[in-house]
């Protein structure tokens, strides 16, 4: 029975191809807004977790500046962190290792062409390593690591080693000149995921010091607790004993102090916010398709109040006639809806693609829960539905005697 | 033994200010098997009368009686049940819908009364075929003539097999050959024992009838 409204619900929308095309517009538009933002949100936010994951729930950062005004170390601050601090957080109890990491924009020639890109600093002392490894996403493609002992040698990024950098591709054993100074390549490493970190090269902290001629400060320190629960305690121990020991007050540090944790949820959060807002955009124009969708079939109930007024002669119920009507808006919401849904999808896989492409990162991929697919097909299906609620009420009590004479 | 009878039926419709009655306390008796002509000119209540028989209205006042029960106080949809089940409509326009082909035109009073797919098809292209158009099937109301889509109409006004037709005018849109030919059909299904009742303001259609009731100012003027 209901199959066979279906059926006669599509040949009446067949029948005014063009305006039932028109009226999915609304709805597809919408739809296809809607699922690729949240795709693409969900991905970020999957991206944003996972690289977070990498580092680890049981560490915590320690960057010199006030507030979380940008990238660890771009600030422009007076304020320094230096070995000092490092050997006043070693004192805390519940800490497995204290790592300071260095980081500079360097001048590297390779192959008498000159690039600018991040030098790291990184200690290499055998405790160390895990942390720092771990905290960088270094694992080796090609030859070795850098090791206690190494001097003039560094270690260089996958952006090197495929050539996106230099026009040659960096090797193991080929030689750059950083700083005016020559370093041997003894390994290349694998992708991080983002161009700048792919872009870096990596040398032993003691020689990165003598480099750039900074013997004093840090960029980073990074804390590793031993217990992964009470990470936050720790670094509300480490807030107190800095701020006591440069004599500021609460609220005035000159420091940053983020947990894993903390850091993901501010980029959570901003994150959040921008798509609440696209989707809020996004609902409205589902509301405008919605209102399309209610014209359509107002138009459609006025132009067939004769053909109502028929099927009631031969014997349609009020119920016989709301249902068909209400089925073909719902149809028209549900058509607009999978093929919303189906350019949604495509809009986030290019979105995802070109980010690849021009961005350089691999990180970002579109998630399409099946919720989010289930939801937006029952959410367009609802809107028809309820868009033609109104006017299928209006045909279904029209009278079958008014509604014969109409011409 | 009557199948539908009128008692006292009034119907009264407000114009403005004055009230107009359509039916001024008609009173009507059809038996089964009865081939009836309703004459009248315009405006004398003829279309009234022929909704209150056809169940798409009910009287201000007075009673319809269909095989004894009493219509004039159902519901709009239980109007629709009765109309479905045992009367079929016959219009001056034809009155198919233009969507839909012959055989889907033919099937919709089924579709209706929840007849399955496999039988209804069969049924309608019966009927079909019995009106003289078993190759028109796939056709749509736009691609048929005049007389083939009265023909179209005729076999949906028998996809339920009621008990009695109505007809408004049914030659009114037809060469008058052509409505020979219709109103032959309509004898045909009288001798065939369905109930016929003809509204028109077209004397010749009443040498087909048993019974002529002639309407003035919504009364009957004969008995």
């Amino acid at each position: 029975m209901i199959l066979d409204f279906i059926t006669l619900a599509f040949t009446n929308l067949k029948k005014r191809q063009v305006r039932s095309w028109l009226t999915m517009l609304g709805i597809f538009i919408g739809i296809a807004a809607v699922v690729s933002l949240i795709s693409l949100g969900q991905g970020l936010q999957d991206a944003i977790s996972k690289q977070f994951e990498t580092l680890g729930s049981d560490k915590i950062t320690i960057t010199a500046g006030a507030g979380l005004s940008g990238p660890p170390g771009s600030g422009f601050t007076s304020a320094k962190i230096t070995q000092h601090d490092v050997d006043l957080i070693e004192k805390i109890g519940g800490i497995k290792g204290v790592v300071p990491i260095n980081f500079k924009m360097g001048r590297v020639y390779f192959d008498d062409q000159l690039k600018y890109t991040y030098v790291y600093g990184i200690p290499l002392e055998e405790d160390m390593r895990s942390i720092v490894d771990s905290m960088s996403n270094i694992k080796v493609a090609d030859g070795r690591r850098i090791e206690q002992g190494d001097t003039n040698v560094v270690m260089a990024g996958y952006g090197l080693s495929t050539g996106d950098i230099f026009e040659k591709e960096v090797k193991v054993r080929d030689k750059l000149l950083i700083e005016d100074k020559k370093f041997e390549v003894v390994g290349t490493l694998e992708t991080i995921g983002n161009k700048a970190d792919d872009s870096a090269i990596f040398m032993p902290l003691d020689k990165w010091r003598e480099v750039f001629n900074e013997p004093e400060i840090i960029s980073m320190i990074v804390v590793q607790v031993q217990d992964g629960d009470n990470v936050n305690d720790i670094a509300e121990e480490i807030k107190l004993r800095m701020r006591k020991d440069r004599g500021l007050k609460e609220g005035e540090e000159d420091f940053n102090i983020l947990t894993s944790e903390q850091l993901a949820d501010v980029f959570k959060i901003v994150f959040g916010i921008v798509q609440a807002v696209l989707i809020g955009i996004a609902a409205i124009s589902l509301v405008v398709g919605g209102i399309g969708i209610m014209n359509t079939m107002y138009t459609s109930v006025l132009e067939r109040t004769k053909e109502i007024g028929i099927m009631k002669a031969i014997g349609a119920k009020n119920s016989d006639i709301l249902t068909l009507f209400l089925l073909e808006s719902g149809l028209l919401g549900l058509v607009g809806g999978l093929i919303g849904i189906t350019l949604g999808v495509g809009i986030s896989k290019v979105v995802v693609l070109i980010a690849q492409e021009f961005i350089g990162t691999g990180l970002l991929g579109a998630s399409f829960p099946p919720i989010l697919i289930v939801g937006a097909l029952t959410f367009s299906l609802v809107i028809g539905s309820l868009s033609g609620m109104l006017p299928a009420i209006q045909a279904s009590k029209l009278k079958p005697v008014d509604a014969l004479r109409y011409e | 033994m009557a199948i539908l009878s009128l008692n006292e039926v009034w119907k009264t419709y407000e114009i403005g200010e004055e009230k107009v009655n359509a039916m001024a306390g008609i009173n009507l008796n059809v038996n089964k098997g009865d081939f009836i002509t309703i004459m009248g000119p315009s405006g004398s209540g003829k279309s009234t009368t022929m909704n209150m028989i056809g169940c798409l209205d009910v009287p201000s006042s007075g009673a319809v009686l269909l095989e004894n029960q009493d219509i004039s106080h159902l519901e709009e949809s239980d109007l629709a049940i009765i109309r479905g089940k045992k009367i079929g409509f016959i219009f001056q326009k034809f009155n198919l819908i233009p969507t839909l082909t012959a055989l889907e035109n033919v099937e919709l009073p089924m579709m209706f009364q929840e007849i399955p797919k496999e039988i209804r098809k069969e049924r309608a292209a019966k009927l079909l075929g019995m009106v003289g158009l078993a190759g028109r099937l796939d056709h749509r109301p736009n691609e048929l003539s005049g007389g083939e889509q009265q023909r179209v109409a005729i076999a949906r006004a028998l996809s339920n097999d009621p008990e009695i037709i109505v007809a408004d005018e049914p030659t009114g849109n037809l060469d008058s050959k052509t409505g020979v030919n219709v109103m032959d059909f309509l004898r045909q299904l009288n001798k065939q024992g369905k109930t016929i009742i003809i509204v028109t303001h077209n004397e010749e259609l009443t040498k087909y009838s048993s019974k002529v009731y002639m309407l003035r100012d919504g009364k009957i003027q004969n008995e």
